[in-house]
């Protein structure tokens, strides 16, 4: 509150005061009421607002209400009063009329009126002239007051009925509410009762009269409605009036309290301004004849003055003051909110329940300060400009665009938001009454905003292009920074031709033709080159060289034997002769090569010929002519015999030296032998002087003659004898002349390749030919040319020519920005449907010399595996034909198709005629530029090349490095050593290889110590395997530790082993096979256990199979087999691994089902009651498996059904599980029958009565025992086993129905036990070892029959196959190289023929059995 | 028996920290020690499983299961040094218990605190048929013996995947060791060269030589 409103309220307050003190004085002194009853009503009425805007302050308006109609119809209650006693005292008769109204309100209304009684009196007069003097003021001025009062007391009455009604629906209002909510409340009022308080008290100062629809309020408060019981006829002019205005007011208060309401739905939003100035001034009932204090004085809120008042004056109800004490109980929490802690005083507050509204009632109220949206479709003509009939714009044939899909609820939604504007939306509308959604095209602005150039903006805002940037490091790009790009650089690829030397569309006469056409090539290649000439030549001018040398050499000799001059020439003799030898021999093979070809072109032309005969057609106009040129027969005689004679003499020098050779070893052989001769008869001589000497001595000096004897024998050398035949050297050489010679006096024959043949015209070939050449015509080829792998450019599709030659001629210039890697072009052949690649070829990347106008075509060969085959006379590709005419002369040949295609590479040239090739060599692609590709030693001949020195030597040489280039420093350095030793030091180098250079230094100690150290030995012998330590744990790791005898086991057994040492009692023959046997145990130990380290992927991961049919039909049939069989079968269990069995318990559970057969007791004499009847025995089984004991119970009878389940624990030894250790249990399982007896112990018969005291007798009638490993292997052992009984049991004998039985049958005296035995858990069993040894057989057979056997195994899953055993060595051979023919038994034979054939009959032929589903016999395979 | 030790004494403590496992929830591990024939667990435990956990919510995504392992093992004989085998399951999308990894690592040989991180791997189908099927009856591949992993022998028959990691932490006190004659902390190994060079050094200055022979190993330790 503000400090003026606080002063104001203050000053009003003490008005107020002063004037209660002057009316209790005049109370006190009894003046006229009337005279008084102007400041009393006045009094009273300040009270009454004072109340009511005390309420309205702190309460539920409605409450306010309430409680207002309260206070009216307590006056009204006053007003009856003191007009019954009017009436009293004027017209009884009147009485009647009020009295059943008010015999009829009394029951509803004692309680009030009860409280009320005792402030009646005082407040009556001024109550009634309270009222009526407002309802005077609310209606108009002019009226008497008590003839008004008269005329209006019988609808007074009416209204009191009425509010006591109203009052009586008010007190059910609800009190208990909570008190948090209520503050909540209160708060909010506090905030606009301040608020309000201003705004009012300023609009109260402009405009006093402003309050005028309070006053109304509450003349309708002292007058209320009019009811049913109201007759408007009695009403008088005044009253209608007055009750118009009522009405007015009546409407206004349920207008407001449907406003309140809205105002209250809404808890968490703070009353408008406006809200709570109409709430205040509504409800504000000032009084008019003080107007100014009022104003200020009546001021909402300060309770304060107020209570002050309500003390001394005793017009409030009882019910108010009871609030108030509440209020005053709760101030203290309250004014905790206050920042000044008296501040609560002046805001008082009370607790009122919170208000429910029932939600239609909440909707209605809200009605008028929501807006819902509904989605309900609106109708065009609505929406639309008034009046206007809705156009639709596509109909006229105007565009309309596609507008942007929204839902029709969407639209709906905003359509009516748009409508609910003021302008009804009517520019969001178009002409069809939809909402535009596009934009204008006829607008003249446009819709977005306009993108200013870039020069109209303001410089600091204007944008500047700038290139994309490749970045710097890419040494993919020439230039490699991007910002210049100033180099031109140019390939040019020229793709020329492309001729097939052969293709699948050749015709045989093609073959021939393409191969007659290289043969040329390669004729006219050698004759260019001419090396037979060139070598001839050579071998002359050494000839020469060799007789200048031998010249000087005789000079020489004759000069100065001994000098160093005489050494060399002689030794540059023998090299000379050396190549000469050489030379001759290269040049022999040249003229061979020569003459093969010739011959074989002039072959291949015959066969062109015969083909073109047999065929009829000429298919290509290949021609050869071979020209003759007549030689002169005497000159080349001449030539030919020289010739003969030079390599004649050169052979007989040649076996010279050989022959010189052969004498001097013969000459070292025959001293060798002379010295060995003397040296014998020295011997001899000896060995007679010795002859004489004593035994002993004699002894001693054999023996060391012994040592001397060691001399080999050596056989007397013989000399070689010198045997060159001319005549034969002669006849040799000129046999190998005619070989490889034109013959003297033949023509030379000189072949010319042209063509000039014409083929033949299509309609004149044969039909195969003719398909042949129309598949031809379709056939298309074209070039693809990449550039770094990339598609550059391609040539047109070209058809083939009858010569498969296809031209091109195209030049491509590619310009280029990354550095050349790889030039490739692809040749493709058209198809149908797809092109199809024929070959790729890498042309090379042209040097930086290499420029378009010193470019040569290069012809570049490539080749395809493509597999074609034709019907047609075509020859196809990656197939066999048949060459030749068919009889001598046919060849099987297989040709791919191949090609060469004449193109080049080469840097372009600019206008200018300067080379567009990238500035640096230097760059790091420089090298794969190509031109220092032949020096590079690693592309030249790969990097495996250099490992071996010869083929680098070879390179080295024929590279031609600069020996001046640093660079090849190291090479041609290291090459000098490997020359200059003759390549040996290399090679020995080469030859020696250690796999671990450093195993020696690394040897942590020496072999010795590890051979003496006792330690190193147990580990090394348990790394082996030997049985003795293999299962050695913590070999000690001091020496001192391992005992002395830990080796003794093990050397004695290898003792024995090794000399078959053996017991005495063993003869020796059997000594020698245990010894063989025991070799071959080991051998097959270790074989076996080199088996067990060899694993498959099942030994490792355990992984479920993949479901077949089978397993899927099983799970079928199990979902149609009956849920509850009637013979359940036992299940299998999953079986558990050694790992997760630790901590669980093993048990082997046996289930004793029952006996049969057992033996009964014999009826003896000595019957002693209990076993009165003959033949009783009463047996139990007793099972005993390694420490513990079980039975089972007691049965009855000789065929006992026990059925019992025994539960036996199982130790595995050292608590090992794993199938290796389980294997190896020993532990047997004994099933023991016992018969118990009961024997009566009981020595006095008269206690018998009283005691009974007998012994418990068990008598064994048989037992069984079972290994556990027949469990362990089986997992499960069930049947019934005959037990072990002794043929003769005293005292017990078969019972007489066995007995029978056994003489009716051949059953035996035996006693059988039926039993289940099995593990728990199921322990995982023993993997069977599969036997996969080596083997000498031959891997189809083997395969096979392993096939056949598991083809078996799966038909007859009982049957034991097999078809390899292990032989002594180790090795798995078949079981059939063990048959053996068997003699037919004796009879047979004596028995004549007849029987054998009747045997032989018997068995079954394969080709039998084949016909039945299943073999008789497996072994009769074999 | 301290004069003359006839064992050594490795004893470990540590604990399986953390794992990452990027796609899996709801993992517990096994582990077990795998070591040669001359090698006794004197006290503690060789295997263990742990409790389920589930993934970390922050962006790590880590399975913490801080499992602890105490053994203390005895041996005479370094060959077999033990090896923890690590194999995680977890539960797939069918709520069965599959594999997730297994995993090996080398107990650390020289005593301290060491952190081991195992990448853990799984034997993979034979087949996509076979890993369809799989995944439908939620029995993945595993190995028979886990303590495969730890062997190298059986290896090269089997396909694996990786998976993940786990973190594995172990606290080595080794006892005897030096005193038998191994030694495995880098600080104290002597190299036999400087061994003799600082024997040489303590030759020359006889005062020094004095005060180094008492306690033996000032040598090596002056030399390292």
């Amino acid at each position: 509150m503000s400090d003026g409103s606080g002063a104001g309220g203050s000053t009003f307050t003490r008005a107020m005061q002063k004037r209660r003190k002057d009316l209790r004085e005049s109370m006190t002194d009894s003046t006229i009421e009337m005279s008084s009853q102007h400041d009393t009503i006045q009094q009273m009425l300040s009270a009454d607002d004072g109340g009511v805007i005390d309420e309205m302050e702190t309460i539920d308006p409605i409450e306010e209400l309430q409680d207002a109609e309260n206070l009216v119809e307590k006056l009204q209650n006053d007003r009856e009063e003191r007009r019954r006693e009017l009436f009293q005292s004027l017209e009884p008769a009147e009485e009647t009329d009020v009295k059943p109204i008010r015999q009829k309100r009394k029951p509803k209304a004692t309680s009030r009126d009860i409280e009320e009684i005792p402030t009646i009196p005082e407040t009556i007069v001024e109550a009634e002239e309270g009222r009526v003097k407002s309802s005077d003021k609310g209606a108009k001025p002019t009226p008497a007051k008590r003839k008004g009062k008269k005329s209006k007391e019988p609808m007074s009455m009416e209204d009191a009925i009425m509010s006591v009604k109203t009052g009586m629906v008010s007190e059910k209002a609800p009190g208990n509410l909570n008190a948090s909510i209520r503050e909540r409340i209160k708060k909010k009022m506090l905030q606009t009762k301040e608020k309000a308080e201003e705004t009012m008290r300023e609009e109260v100062e402009k405009d006093p009269d402003r309050d005028f629809p309070a006053r109304k309020l509450r003349g309708m408060r002292a007058r209320d409605t009019i009811t049913r019981f109201d007759e408007s006829t009695i009403l008088t002019k005044e009253e209608i009036e007055e009750d118009k205005m009522l009405q007015e007011s009546i409407a206004a208060k349920s207008r407001w309290k449907v406003a309140f309401k809205a105002v209250k739905a809404k808890t968490s939003h703070i009353p408008t301004s406006e809200e709570a100035y109409d709430f205040f001034t509504r409800n504000f009932d000032p009084e008019p004849e003080e107007p100014e204090k009022v104003a200020a004085g009546d001021q909402p809120g300060p309770s304060s003055p107020r209570e002050e008042e309500a003390q001394p004056k005793s017009t409030r109800d009882e019910e108010e003051k009871k609030d108030e004490d509440k209020e005053e109980d709760e101030t203290p929490l309250l004014s905790e909110h206050f920042l000044y802690q008296d501040d609560w005083k002046d805001h008082p507050s009370s607790m009122r329940s919170a208000e429910y509204m029932p939600w239609r009632y909440r909707q209605e109220a809200e009605k008028g300060y929501y807006f819902v949206p509904s989605t309900e479709y609106i109708n065009v003509k609505e929406k639309g400009p008034a009046e206007a009939e809705p156009r639709y714009l596509e109909d006229e044939g105007f565009y309309v665009g596609v507008k942007p899909s929204v839902s029709q609820r969407n639209r709906n939604l905003m359509e009516h938001r748009l409508l609910n504007r003021d302008d009804k939306g009517s520019q969001w509308f178009g002409a069809d009454g939809l909402i535009k959604a596009l934009p204008d095209p006829l607008k003249d602005m446009p819709s977005r905003p306009r993108v200013v150039p870039n020069e109209e903006r303001e410089p600091a805002l204007q944008t500047v292009y700038k290139k994309a940037i490749v970045s710097e490091f890419d040494n993919w790009y020439i230039d490699g920074l991007g910002d210049e790009l100033g180099g031109r650089y140019q390939l040019d690829v020229d793709v020329n031709t492309l001729i097939f030397t052969h293709h699948s569309l050749f015709s045989k006469e093609h073959v021939l033709a393409s191969r007659l056409r290289q043969m040329y090539d390669q004729y006219l290649k050698r004759k260019q080159k001419d090396v037979a000439h060139y070598l001839t030549e050579k071998l002359k001018a050494l000839r020469g060289a060799v007789k200048t040398l031998e010249e000087q050499l005789v000079n020489m000799r004759h000069a100065d034997p001994d000098s160093s001059t005489v050494q060399e020439h002689q030794h540059r003799l023998q090299e000379y002769k050396y190549e000469i030898r050489q030379t001759r021999r290269l040049r022999d093979y040249e003229l061979q090569h020569d003459r093969q070809l010739l011959l074989s072109i002039i072959k291949t032309w015959r066969d062109i010929k015969a083909l073109r005969e047999a065929e009829e057609c000429t298919n290509t106009p290949v021609r050869l002519g071979v020209r003759k040129e007549e030689s002169n027969k005497r000159e080349d005689e001449a030539v030919w015999k020289a010739d003969i004679e030079d390599e004649v003499s050169e052979m007989r020098e040649e076996y010279e030296e050989d022959y010189q050779g052969e004498i001097e070893r013969y000459k070292e052989a025959l001293i060798e032998w002379k010295d060995y001769m003397k040296q014998k008869k020295a011997n001899k001589r000896k060995k007679k002087q010795q002859g004489s000497r004593e035994s002993l001595e004699v002894l001693t000096e054999a023996n060391g003659n012994e040592e001397e004897e060691p001399l080999e024998e050596i056989p007397k050398p013989t000399k070689p004898s010198y045997s060159f035949n001319e005549d034969e050297a002669k006849q040799k050489t000129r046999e190998n002349m005619c070989k490889i010679r034109r013959k003297p006096g033949e023509p030379m024959l000189t072949p010319e390749l042209s063509n000039t043949a014409v083929i033949t015209p299509t309609s004149d070939c044969s039909k195969a030919e003719q398909a042949r050449r129309s598949d031809m015509l379709r056939c298309k080829c074209f070039v693809k040319v990449l550039f770094n792998n990339k598609e550059v450019s391609r040539t047109g599709t070209r058809s083939m020519t009858s010569d498969f030659t296809l031209h091109f001629g195209d030049i491509f210039n590619i310009q280029i920005m990354q550095w050349p890697e790889s030039v490739k072009l692809q040749v493709f052949e058209t198809g149908t449907l797809i092109n199809t690649l024929l070959a790729e070829i890498f042309a090379v990347v042209p040097d930086t010399q290499v420029t378009q106008d010193k470019v040569q075509l290069e012809s570049l060969d490539f080749g395809s595996d493509q597999r074609v085959t034709y019907e047609h006379s075509a020859v196809g590709s990656g197939y066999t034909f048949h060459l030749g005419s068919g009889d001598t002369s046919g060849e099987e040949m297989q040709l791919f198709t191949q090609g060469q295609l004449l193109a080049s590479v080469s840097w372009g040239l600019a206008e200018d005629n300067t080379p567009l090739i990238p500035p640096s060599a230097t760059h790091a692609n420089a090298n794969e530029l190509g031109p220092l590709n032949h020096l590079d030693a690693v592309a030249a001949i790969g990097a495996t090349g250099l490992v071996d020195p010869e083929r680098l030597a070879k390179w080295v040489s024929e590279a031609r490095l600069d020996p001046n280039d640093p660079a090849n420093a190291n090479l041609l350095h290291m090459m000098r050593d490997f020359q200059g030793e003759g390549g040996k030091i290399l090679k020995q180098a080469a030859q020696f290889f250690r796999l671990e250079q450093l195993q020696e230094e690394f040897n942590f100690v020496s072999h010795e110590v590890l051979e003496s150290s006792k330690r190193f030995r147990l580990i090394s012998l348990r790394e082996k395997e030997v049985p003795e330590f293999r299962n050695y744990k913590m070999v000690p790791l001091i020496e001192k530790e391992i005992p002395d005898t830990a080796f003794a086991d093990y050397e004695k057994r290898k003792h024995m082993e090794e000399h078959g040492i053996l017991e005495e009692d063993v003869d020796p023959h059997r000594a020698a096979v245990a010894k063989f046997l025991g070799k071959v145990r080991e051998r097959v130990m270790a074989r076996f256990r080199a088996a067990q380290h060899q694993y498959s992927l099942p030994d490792v991961v355990n992984e479920d199979q993949v479901p077949d049919v089978s397993m899927l039909s099983t799970i079928i049939l199990r979902l149609i087999e009956p849920k509850r069989p009637l013979r359940p079968q036992r299940k299998e269990r999953k079986t558990v691994t050694a790992q997760n069995l630790s901590g669980l318990q093993v048990n082997l559970l046996i289930n004793i089902e029952r006996a049969i057969e057992i033996p009964v007791r014999k009826s003896t004499g000595r019957q002693d009651g209990q076993s009165t009847s003959y033949g009783t025995v009463r047996p139990f089984v007793e099972v005993v498996f390694q420490q513990s004991i079980k039975q089972t119970s007691v049965a009855e009878g000789p065929n006992p059904n026990w059925n019992e389940e025994l539960i036996v624990p199982f130790q595995a030894p050292n608590n090992d599980y794993s199938p290796s250790n389980l294997q190896g249990v020993k532990d047997v399982i004994y099933f023991n029958l016992f018969d118990e007896v009961l024997i009566d112990m009981l020595q006095d018969e008269r206690d018998r009565a009283t005691n009974i005291h007998q012994r418990m007798e068990r008598r064994w009638l048989g037992s069984i025992s079972m290994p556990f490993s027949t469990i362990y292997f089986q997992n499960r052992v069930s049947g019934t086993f005959r037990l072990n009984t002794p043929s003769v049991l005293l005292g017990y004998d078969r019972s007489p129905d066995s007995m029978s039985r056994i003489q009716g049958g051949n059953q035996t005296n035996a006693t059988y036990i039926s039993v289940f035995i099995t593990i728990e858990p199921p322990l995982s069993p023993p993997e069977p070892l599969k036997e996969k040894f080596d083997s000498n057989e031959d891997e189809k057979l083997l395969s096979y029959a392993e096939n056949y056997q598991t083809s078996l195994s799966v038909k007859f899953p009982k049957r034991e196959v097999t078809t390899s055993v292990m032989d002594i060595n180790g090795k798995s051979v078949f079981v059939t190289r063990y048959f053996r023919p068997i003699k037919p038994p004796a009879i047979l034979i004596e028995d004549g023929n007849n029987s054998l054939k009747v045997a032989v009959s018997i068995i079954v032929s394969y080709t039998m059995w084949s016909e039945y589903e299943e073999p008789p016999f497996n072994t009769l395979h074999f | 028996m301290a004069t003359n030790p006839t064992v050594f004494l490795v004893m470990i403590s540590g604990q399986i920290e953390t794992a990452d496992f990027p796609e899996f929830d709801d993992l517990y591990v096994k582990y077990n020690f795998v070591f040669g024939t001359d090698w006794v667990i004197t006290s503690g435990l060789e295997e263990g499983i742990s409790q389920v956990c589930k993934k970390s919510n922050d962006g790590r995504g880590l399975f913490a299961w801080n499992f602890p392992l105490e053994v203390t093992f005895k041996s005479t004989n370094p060959y077999g040094w033990p090896k923890l085998v690590v194999s995680c399951y977890g539960l797939d999308v069918f709520g069965t218990s599959v594999v997730r990894g297994y995993g090996a690592v080398h107990i650390p040989i020289s005593p301290g605190r060491h952190t081991r991180t195992i990448p853990m791997f799984v034997p993979e189908s034979t087949s996509r048929f076979q890993k369809f099927t799989s995944w439908i009856m939620g029995r993945r591949p595993e190995y028979v013996d886990a303590n495969v992993v730890a062997r190298g022998e059986g290896r090269e028959v089997t396909r694996v995947r990786s998976q993940g990691h786990i973190r594995v932490s172990f606290n080595i006190v080794t006892r005897d060791m030096k005193k038998l004659g191994f030694d495995v902390i880098p600080s104290t190994l002597s190299i036999p060269s400087a061994a003799t060079a600082a024997a040489l050094a303590t030759d020359t200055n006889p005062g020094a030589a004095a005060a180094a022979v008492p306690t033996a190993n000032v040598p090596t330790s002056a030399a390292s």
